[in-house]
């Protein structure tokens, strides 16, 4: 494989993604890194619930499948553990991974389960039209939050690490070279690893909330994440972690006893 | 050859999947079916199969499914508020004529109800419990020794028709020890591999696609939304819904005569006991004690799908009798199927009617 | 010809598995049908354990006690609760010590309890001292069939305290017997 484009079912084209939409972004850097990897289709599954980021694996060549909501975890978990030498990958969203899913998740991580989860935050549910998720951030506009959420939002990058993946990590659909090198660091980790990827939803979240295009609203991104870095400096300094902004980049690496890691 | 045993129910259950070649489970410890899952975390490690503890009921269904389709034969075991937890996923399986096996060991509900006693409650929640039309296959074990064969073909029945399967056993069955003749070896009817370059869900005259084992290179999509004989999902067209919904309930319905599994006890009596699991020692027991050739019986190890045919065995029937640990699911089911009366006798709490009590009820028809 | 042998005491002496060993001897080593069965409740200790024997020369088709003709008993709850009401023509084999009260029908009163602590040095082997004394004094078994069923079933290195255990219940029981003949 030369190219990520090899790996795209062709015939499913055109797909179901808005103009502007972050998925196809992190779908294109997953696939980047896969094929970094030298990995090839017959070898390669790709897992998803429900949700617009699960329907990328009908996308792919490779065997796959898009399951009921907020499951696709525990599915992988029975084919990675029957088939370790298989790499299995999840993509997934917020409101599928730690809404209803959000058991599932953690209890991953805690087993450690040797797969990738490729998490699209996009921060609502946009394939049902716009409601609020785990993730909306405090005050944001959505159909079922219409005076603001009221809400505080699930950190996802914190509670895999919490809960304990081997690799966990955050990234934007603008920082595109680094989050496919954290998928490809992810792919490369035995145990569980996972890649938060911030997207934009132009039709679901951007208009209510005063980003009218993609362009702001990764514009925004851009300018609300801070490098893991000069967060943790700033920690260290006692310095006030701006409420407004997120930090990206590693969360952790580490080697944490790990389940379906194929045998040497 | 075969060696006796004097087993538990539910271990034999498991050791019947073992012997099919099972080789994955994923399960949620849950009252009376736990010692299936606890006898399976024993030997499978030992096999070179898996045992994995979910989180839950939703995740040990998901699991099987997913074992499933590495070509693993595969299969849980719960019992009433799990069975209700994992309905959602058992529709995917249907949708994605995944083969799996579910062990339901009835206890009495509504809800957590009677974690300790024998029901037999979710016989139509097996059938109909999943949204949408489906059609499953479903077998009922009266003994420790058919808890052991009835479990061992589930998995053939499962993955020659690609439906999932459930073995639906009761806490009487599964909690009684008794002695079994434990076989060297038992029938396996394996599922058909889908042939290079064929399309995934497009099947021949039974109904039946072949399977596209993952890892294999057939690069499947597999999706619980309605799909075409690509699997690609198409949701908005009626007809590949129609076309679809019908071949998988058609698949099982039209293949019920050669999947049928029944007993016939006096085919010319007038009053007829039907039943199938644990009520079934009591009618076995009552038509011997009464030894009279007017009082037969019909007992099913295959109720699902329902053999409306083996009803009209018995031309001289004038009633049926249905004694069931609920108040009436099969009872219901074959009333629709004849025009003689159907008479449910339902005991619930958790005992089985007494022969004695039986045999009164008959008498009353003779 | 059936019989029905009720089996009673508390969580923790072992009455679950005395069952099982007696229907595995049935079963197994004697060639006949049996079944056993037991009351499941939420409590892992203490409390009263029931648990039943169907024990049978053609198969045994309804599986559940109606009318116990045998019962064992080790503790006076168990008593109250599974063994007060036992019929006229029925026997009973009872822990001495620790059922206080008599039944009205035939029954053999065996220091099970006592004789495990003291002479065995194990009060765990209690229960299966009152199998064999159950042996003895009903036959239920062979004495063959039911030394097999608890080799088969006790854990590894206790086998030769277990055959004790066996042995000393035999013991008990045809002295008890005797006692009442005498």
């Amino acid at each position: 494989m030369k190219d990520f484009r090899e790996w795209l079912r062709e015939d499913r084209m055109p797909h179901i993604y808005c103009t502007g939409c972050g998925n196809g972004t992190v779908i294109n850097c997953t696939l980047n890194a896969v094929n970094q990897m030298g990995w090839e289709p017959e070898n390669t599954v790709f897992i998803s619930g429900i949700g617009c980021s699960s329907r990328a694996p009908g996308y792919i060549i490779t065997d796959s499948l898009h399951t009921t909501h907020g499951r696709a975890i525990p599915f992988a978990t029975g084919v990675k553990l029957c088939r370790p030498d298989l790499h299995v990958v999840v993509f997934t969203g917020d409101g599928d991974l730690a809404a209803i899913g959000g058991n599932h998740f953690i209890h991953a991580c805690r087993r450690n389960i040797d797969l990738t989860v490729v998490c699209m935050n996009n921060y609502i549910y946009g394939m049902t039209g716009g409601q609020g998720s785990p993730c909306t951030p405090l005050g944001a506009i959505s159909t079922t939050t219409p005076y603001g959420c009221d809400e505080a939002p699930f950190d996802l990058a914190s509670l895999a690490t919490a809960a304990g993946a081997n690799y966990v990590s955050r990234w934007t659909s603008y920082h595109v070279k680094e989050l496919t090198r954290a998928v490809k660091a992810g792919l490369e980790t035995p145990g569980l690893s996972f890649i938060e990827a911030m997207v934009q939803c132009p039709t679901g979240y951007g208009r209510r909330n005063k980003l009218r295009d993609a362009r702001l609203m990764v514009q925004w991104m851009r300018d609300h994440s801070v490098l893991m870095k000069k967060w943790k400096q700033m920690e260290a300094e006692g310095r006030p972690l701006p409420e407004d902004k997120f930090p990206v980049g590693e969360f952790v690496r580490r080697h944490r006893p790990a389940m379906g890691v194929p045998e040497e | 050859m075969t060696r006796l045993e004097f087993w538990q129910g539910n271990i034999a259950c498991a050791e019947g999947a073992l012997a099919a070649g099972c080789r994955f489970f994923g399960g949620y410890p849950i009252t009376p079916s736990t010692e299936v899952a606890e006898h399976m975390a024993r030997r499978l490690p030992k096999i070179g199969g898996v045992f994995v503890q979910m989180e839950d009921e939703l995740a040990s269904i998901a699991s099987v499914i997913g074992a499933s389709w590495t070509g693993t034969r595969s299969m849980t075991a719960t019992s009433g508020p799990g069975f209700s937890l994992m309905m959602e996923n058992i529709g995917y399986a249907i949708m994605t004529e995944t083969p799996c096996v579910i062990v339901n060991v009835q206890r009495g509900g509504p809800s957590t109800g009677q974690p300790t006693r024998a029901s037999q409650g979710d016989m139509m929640q097996c059938r109909f419990g999943s949204h949408g039309d489906s059609s499953i296959i479903a077998v009922s074990p009266a003994s420790v020794q058919e808890m052991y064969e009835l479990t061992a073909k589930a998995f053939n029945l499962a993955d020659r028709y690609r439906v999932p399967t459930f073995v639906m056993a009761d806490e009487i069955i599964a909690h009684m020890r008794e002695r079994i003749e434990v076989p060297d070896t038992v029938e396996i009817v394996e599922r058909r591999q889908l042939e290079k370059g064929a399309l995934p869900f497009a099947a021949g005259e039974d109904g039946v696609p072949g399977f596209p084992t993952f890892g294999q290179g057939h690069g499947v999509h597999v999706t619980g939304l309605t799909h075409d004989e690509r699997g690609y999902p198409s949701s908005t067209d009626p007809g590949v819904h129609d076309r679809l919904v019908r071949r998988l309930v058609g698949k099982v319905e039209e293949a019920r005569h050669e999947m049928a599994d029944y007993e016939v006890t006096n085919p010319d009596a007038e009053v007829v006991f039907v039943s199938y699991g644990s009520p079934a020692r009591s009618v076995k027991q009552t038509v011997r004690d009464m030894d009279d050739e007017r009082v037969g019986s019909l007992r099913l190890r295959v109720v699902w799908p329902f053999p409306d045919f083996a009803l009209h065995e018995f031309k001289n029937a004038r009633v049926f009798l249905v004694p069931e640990l609920n108040l009436g699911q099969i009872a219901r089911e074959a009333a629709r199927h004849t025009a003689v009366p159907v008479v449910p006798i339902p005991e619930l709490g958790g005992e089985l009617h007494t022969p004695a009590q039986l045999a009164e009820i008959a008498e009353g028809y003779l | 010809m059936r019989h029905e042998i009720r089996f009673s005491g508390f969580g923790g002496q072992g009455i679950i598995l005395s069952a099982v060993i007696l229907g595995r001897a049935a079963a197994i080593y004697d060639e006949k049908y049996a079944v056993q069965t037991q009351v499941y409740g939420p409590e892992a200790r203490g409390g009263a354990s029931m648990s039943a024997v169907v024990i049978d020369d053609e198969p045994v088709l309804y599986p559940e006690v109606t009318r116990p003709d045998i019962y064992v008993i080790m503790s006076q709850e168990g008593f109250l609760k599974y063994g007060a009401r036992a019929p006229e023509d029925a026997m009973m084999i009872l822990d001495d010590g620790l059922v206080q009260d008599r039944p009205r029908c035939r029954h053999y009163p065996i220091p099970a309890t006592y004789e495990a602590k003291f002479t065995l040095n194990r009060v765990i082997v209690a229960n299966i001292v009152m199998l064999g004394a159950l042996v003895a004094t009903t036959r239920i078994v062979s004495r063959e069939a039911i030394e097999k069923a608890v080799l088969d079933s006790v854990p590894k290195g206790t086998e030769d305290l277990n055959m004790r255990a066996l042995k000393l219940g035999f013991d008990l029981g045809t002295r008890s017997m005797q006692d009442e003949t005498a």
